[in-house]
């Protein structure tokens, strides 16, 4: 059950002056890949009315090697949706509840309690329950096992509860993202979780790549690499390492997405004439035509229940948004304004198409509301490209520029939440966000 | 063949790249004319020695190996005309030779839209040549959109140098 009701999403542009800033990433322990790595993320915008919570330290913390409960106060944080009571070092054991009343007094709305039972294995337990101090009710409770190495981990699956729990929407602390480091003429393909922390590079080129697209169980990516001196698809399994080429036909090879099912790709393929739309299996078998059109077709993507494929093509004249059957068909066009929008990208509920549109010269991230038709734009930067929904539509990442050098973003789908992930001394682009990990 | 062929065609880029400077004994670069050019590129089998050597001659138009584009646009100017017909005649003449025409964008915009756009270049290059004589086998046209700038800066200057179609020839790719 919700219990923030000012967090719907509504598409109401709310702009947030950059009125505070918090550098969150700096105290935080990292495993860094590589020199300049680490992606740091800076909150740059928040909910206008956040959710005051209690996050104490856990009980027996003291015994990790590295902490928990902040791993967990950081992701709140960074959601924007929450603001932090501190009430010190402090320990509030799970075995007892808390006294409600005095968590009220200090202004918390929702209070976690947590402790860790170490196990006979080296291992702990981590048990933890969650109240309302407004109504008095334990909202959940739930126990985790972890190695203690695995602190990062679980923290994010117990803010990942905790998020569920006070919004109603599934959290995406404990997934994922995917995004392209540039530092010189070196191109680096990293993984990091979505805090930006324990990155680690799944392939390093002298040429670049582009173009990630997540499988939907999370374990493999495609993408286009140049590493051939032309655009060829891959299929990459991110544990082993092992690459696959799924697309290298005469001409250019790039666009890849997966089927929700995860059994197929649709692809841009050059090598029956102009950049057009092909659907071919993961294996690379059974490559078929989706679509012909006299002219570009690109960037396809499918709705989240497998029914259509989102695309830009320009055969109106200019780059706009068409939808088409997976099966084949016609395309009906799903963008009307303005003279530039590309890279539809479709929230999981299938609800919210979010994309780039050009306005005033800018390019900027915008939603539609596939209901209303109506369109939002959500940030005010003018290079952004390759927008990317987290696993609950409630944050769009996506690659911007500041200073001349490319950065990530992300925005919340209602535009009050804004955050910055950048890599000191590197470009960052081509962000894909990952799926919920089962 | 592409392997032998690849280190002695390098070798002979680089030579003529840096036809500017000094190496590292302080000899001029460009004393040694035809040092580069000549390196065991003749002994490869299948391929003329001469048509090699007309390709990294930097007085011969074949060692020219790029056209441009205006804005948002996919015809090859008046300029480019005699590179495109000086490269079809050598296809024409060398059918051994293979070519791969790379299509690059300026940096603005959706870097898969702009890969379709250098694609578009990338074809007029195909359209021209054929039409001149080259073979559909000895040519395969790609994109790098945006991705391989020659120049940088955020400027029309710069953005201008970034539209443009290239030629490699087999051994260079």
């Amino acid at each position: 059950m919700a219990i923030i009701d000012n967090i719907v999403v509504h598409h109401v542009m709310t702009k947030i002056l950059a009125s505070f800033r918090m550098l969150l990433a700096g105290a935080l322990a990292c495993i860094a890949f590589g020199a300049h790595a680490q992606l740091s993320i800076e909150i740059t915008g928040a909910g206008a009315s956040r959710f005051p919570v209690i996050i104490p330290v856990f009980e027996n913390e003291s015994s990790l090697p590295r902490g928990i409960s902040d791993v967990v106060r950081a992701d709140l944080e960074r959601s924007g949706l929450f603001s932090l009571v501190d009430i010190g070092p402090l320990p509030l054991p799970e075995s007892r509840v808390p006294d409600l009343a005095a968590m009220r007094g200090r202004g918390a709305d929702a209070v976690l309690s947590a402790s860790l039972l170490p196990q006979s294995d080296g291992r702990y337990e981590v048990r933890f329950r969650l109240f309302d101090t407004q109504k008095q009710v334990e909202l959940g409770a739930m126990s985790l096992r972890m190695a203690p190495a695995q602190n990062r981990l679980t923290g994010h699956r117990i803010a990942d509860f905790v998020y569920e729990k006070l919004t109603g929407l599934p959290g995406y602390f404990a997934t994922r993202i995917a995004y392209v480091v540039k530092s010189g003429a070196r191109y680096e393909l990293q993984i990091a979780d979505a805090d930006g922390m324990n990155a680690q590079a799944a392939l390093v080129s002298r040429e670049p790549i582009i173009s990630p697209a997540w499988s939907p169980n999370g374990q493999r990516l495609a993408y286009v690499s140049f590493e051939a001196k032309k655009p060829i698809i891959y299929i990459h399994t991110l544990a082993t390492g092992q690459r696959q080429v799924v697309a290298n036909f005469k001409g250019s090879n790039s666009a890849p997405t997966w089927s929700p099912d995860g059994g197929q790709l649709a692809v841009v393929l050059t090598k029956d004439g102009q950049s057009q739309l092909y659907v071919l299996n993961a294996d690379g078998s059974g490559v078929h035509r989706l679509a012909s059109s006299a002219g570009i077709d690109t960037e396809p993507a499918w709705s989240p229940d497998g029914q259509w494929i989102y695309f830009t093509s320009d055969r109106g004249g200019s780059p706009q948004i068409y939808r088409i059957p997976a099966s084949g068909g016609n395309a009906q066009r799903v963008t009307f304004e303005g003279s530039y929008n590309v890279t539809p990208r479709p929230s999981a509920d299938g609800k919210l198409l979010a994309f780039i549109t050009r306005s005033n010269g800018k390019f900027q991230v915008a939603v539609n509301d596939l209901a209303s038709r109506q369109t939002t734009i959500l940030t005010d930067s003018a290079r952004d490209e390759s927008p990317s929904f987290a696993p609950n539509g409630r944050m769009i990442l996506y690659a911007t520029e500041t200073g001349g050098r490319g950065v990530l973003a992300a925005v919340s789908s209602d535009g009050r939440v804004k955050q910055r992930l950048s890599v000191q001394a590197a470009d960052v682009r081509e962000p894909a966000w990952g799926p919920l990990q089962r | 063949m592409k392997k032998l062929l690849l280190p002695a065609l390098l070798s002979a880029l680089l030579a003529a790249c840096s036809s500017t400077g000094t190496d590292a004994t302080g000899a001029k670069v460009e004393d040694r004319t035809g040092a580069g050019a000549g390196v065991a590129t003749v002994t490869t089998p299948g391929m003329s020695g001469s048509g090699i050597a007309a390709l990294t001659d930097p007085n011969n138009i074949l060692s020219k190996r790029s056209v441009y584009f205006d804005y948002d646009s996919f015809v090859i100017k008046s300029e480019g005309k005699a590179l495109i017909e000086a490269h079809a005649r050598f296809l024409v003449q060398n059918p051994q030779m293979k070519v791969l025409l790379q299509g690059n964008t300026d940096e603005r915009g959706s870097r898969e839209y702009n890969l379709a756009l250098g694609q578009k270049r990338a074809d007029a290059v195909r359209q021209a040549l054929s039409l001149l004589g080259a073979k559909e086998s000895q040519i395969e046209s790609v994109s790098l959109g945006e991705e391989k700038p020659r120049c940088t800066d955020a400027s029309e200057a710069c953005y201008a140098q970034n539209r443009r179609g290239d030629i490699l020839y087999s051994g260079e790719f």
